[in-house]
């Protein structure tokens, strides 16, 4: 057995040793709640862990693998959860099996947010840097304002589309599906805590496999030096597109995730804000760090639940976490401080005192 | 009629825009970094007159010079404790710290004045002007914000085309090394660019709220936003390109918002950005950067 282990390469064992950590937490969780150990806030905070945690896996293949900003993640998030929950809200007298229905939705988010990937990684490459922010951040905003004022019904004559409020004249068997600026009430409570899990595990396959891969080390050589990755033949085109297109498919399933455990789903709350939210869980995690990704959105999702005096103050935290943080890895005297003040010195100082102590004795 | 008034709203708008896109080119032109809480810089501005005038209730004259003063401070020792410390950092972190700066600013002021949106006495008292009959009325607060817009525009070309400090900032934006080489103080030049920047954001913020009587601690983030799409808009780097790109881009978003959509006013302002990119990178003046290896 030892021997098998030590055969897998560095990487195959890491991945195990996450997923051993995620699925151990999981039934701790699940043993948790069956004892009734668990508050309800805490039963509740247990799925938001989880799209929380794709969204800043995914995030971090842009941010830290693919070394470009992008504040519009929370756009691709709206985009999953908006046509999934279109789809399950239509559909729920059609497809009775909760299942079947909802790997449909799944389907369809992580495809929509896939095509609004391609679409938006085509413009990505025309830019960079700091264009590149804003324009992921106008992308957000325009996917955010297009859903904000459509409203769509249905009634047995079909759908009904209107970009006005109170002009869809439905028939009497007809529903709102999506309501404008209230968004999709009622969608069907087809996710749990079990399903956030395995798809957290299948992001983390996902990108680290990617990362792992030929296609994630152009990634990467595209990331260090452009020109240079250029020169050595690397289409900077296909890959930047691949990235984006990922980072965007699985902010989608977070996204269908999030919508179908939620009773009321507004466009408003996929704003600037959440992308920023995200952001901090990357940075804080470190960018290019994948499992730190997940720790930092854990973190981060709990601790404002539980020092309830901090709540006021959680948004100003998330600012100072994200200049310290910056100042800390990059500021010329930080660095200097660090290398005179780092653990591994410290450590090696203390084991040649304990050497030069021996030796006296 | 309406169209004509329309028309002369979104100059107005524009000429906002314009006054904030000039801080965030400068900056951009010579710290190569795009200053994201410039924009927040506005609502401080705005939050400093809204304190000064309806809670102590002093005059406004006093208000615009205590908001010019303290912006302009507040550019600075934004730039001295959170850029400068980064001024050789990839530009990603530069970035990350300049949205984190303009979180924390939205933030303080929601902790300070509360989630409500307070209402904003117009500091500008100039009577409307009445053409055409009466059938056509320009507010005062129009004609004071488009004629100081164009004298704002013609004293700082002026400034940094005849001064000495003005021909130290393009040098800077053009070759930072060379202009070391040449005695120029590149820390100095880049903190005035800060000030000069956030001193505009002050006097855009008394036009600003004083034309959209209500502020609250986002408030300047939408308008920084776009007057960044503004300057891109124009040509980065370009001065007289910000004053092009601010109006025009004001009187698009008026003209979309009144025979549009109300809703899709932003969503239109924002695809002007991602169509100016994709067709024209480099603006209405702006020049173009060969990248060397």
């Amino acid at each position: 057995m030892i021997g098998v282990w030590n055969k897998l390469n560095k990487s195959t064992r890491t991945n195990f040793i996450t997923i051993g950590v995620i699925i151990l937490i999981y039934v701790l969780c699940q043993v948790m709640v069956a004892a009734g150990l668990m508050t309800f806030l805490m039963k509740g905070l247990l799925i938001q862990f989880c799209y929380y945690a794709i969204l800043a896996v995914s995030l971090n293949l842009t941010v830290g693998i693919l070394g470009e900003l992008s504040l519009g993640h929370a756009g691709f998030m709206c985009v999953g959860a908006f046509a999934s929950a279109f789809f399950s809200k239509s559909m729920i007298d059609v497809i009775e099996n909760n299942f079947i229905r909802f790997s449909l939705a799944i389907i369809i988010g992580a495809l929509s947010a896939a095509v609004f990937g391609v679409i938006i990684g085509v413009v990505v490459l025309r830019v960079r840097g700091d264009y590149l922010a804003i324009v992921t951040l106008a992308f957000g905003e325009i996917i955010k304002n297009v859903i904000n004022v459509m409203h769509i019904g249905l009634d047995s004559r079909g759908f009904h589309f209107s970009m006005e409020v109170g002009k869809l004249e439905l028939l009497e068997d007809g529903e709102m599906i999506i309501d404008g600026a209230q968004g999709i009430i009622g969608t069907p409570r087809d996710s749990n805590f079990t399903i956030g899990v395995i798809f957290l595990i299948i992001t983390y396959l996902i990108v680290t496999n990617l990362v792992n891969s030929r296609s994630g080390r152009a990634i990467m050589a595209i990331r260090d030096n452009r020109i240079a990755a250029e020169s050595v033949g690397i289409d900077i085109t296909k890959y930047k597109i691949l990235a984006f297109t990922i980072s965007a498919t699985l902010a989608g399933v977070a996204g269908v995730i999030y919508s179908h455990n939620i009773t009321t789903l507004e466009a408003g709350r996929f704003g600037y804000n959440m992308s920023i939210m995200i952001l901090v869980f990357v940075v804080l995690g470190g960018m290019g760090n994948i499992r730190g990704s997940m720790i930092a959105a854990v973190i981060l999702t709990l601790l404002p639940e539980y020092l309830r005096f901090l709540k006021n103050y959680r948004m100003l935290i998330y600012a100072i976490v994200l200049i310290v943080m910056m100042i800390f890895n990059w500021s010329p005297a930080c660095i200097n401080w660090r290398k005179r003040h780092s653990l591994k010195d410290f450590m090696n100082q203390l084991m040649k005192r304990f050497i030069k102590s021996k030796k006296e004795a | 009629m309406s169209f004509i008034s329309y028309f002369i709203d979104g100059i107005r708008l524009g000429s906002v825009y314009s006054i904030i896109a000039l801080g965030y080119t400068m900056v951009y032109g010579i710290a190569k970094m795009l200053n994201f809480a410039h924009g927040d810089v506005i609502m401080v501005g705005g939050f400093v007159i809204f304190t000064v005038m309806s809670t102590w209730g002093l005059s406004p004259v006093f208000a615009v010079l205590l908001a010019i003063i303290l912006c302009t401070v507040l550019g600075v020792s934004i730039e001295r404790i959170a850029y400068r410390p980064l001024r050789k950092a990839p530009s990603l972190a530069v970035l990350i710290t300049a949205i984190g700066v303009s979180y924390l600013l939205q933030n303080l002021a929601l902790i300070i004045f509360g989630a409500n949106t307070k209402s904003f006495t117009s500091v500008i008292s100039v009577p409307s002007l009445k053409l055409a009959g009466g059938k056509l009325s320009i507010s005062g607060e129009t004609l004071v914000t488009i004629i100081s817009c164009i004298v704002l525009m013609i004293a700082l070309t002026l400034f940094v085309k005849r001064s000495k400090t003005g021909r130290a900032m393009i040098a800077v934006s053009e070759d930072k090394d060379a202009a070391v080489l040449m005695g120029v103080n590149v820390n100095k030049t880049i903190a005035i660019t800060f000030a000069i920047g956030s001193a505009l954001a002050a006097i855009a913020s008394v036009l600003q709220f004083s034309s959209i009587p209500s502020i609250s601690s986002t408030s300047g983030a939408m308008p920084g936003i776009k007057a960044f799409v503004a300057a891109v808009f124009g040509g980065i780097g370009s001065i007289p390109g910000a004053m092009i790109g601010g109006i025009l881009l004001g009187i698009i978003e008026i003209l979309g918002r009144r025979y549009i959509s109300m809703e899709l006013s932003d969503a239109i302002v924002f695809l002007i950005l991602i169509i100016v990119l994709l067709v024209k990178p480099t603006g209405i003046l702006g020049k173009k950067h060969h990248e060397k290896v």
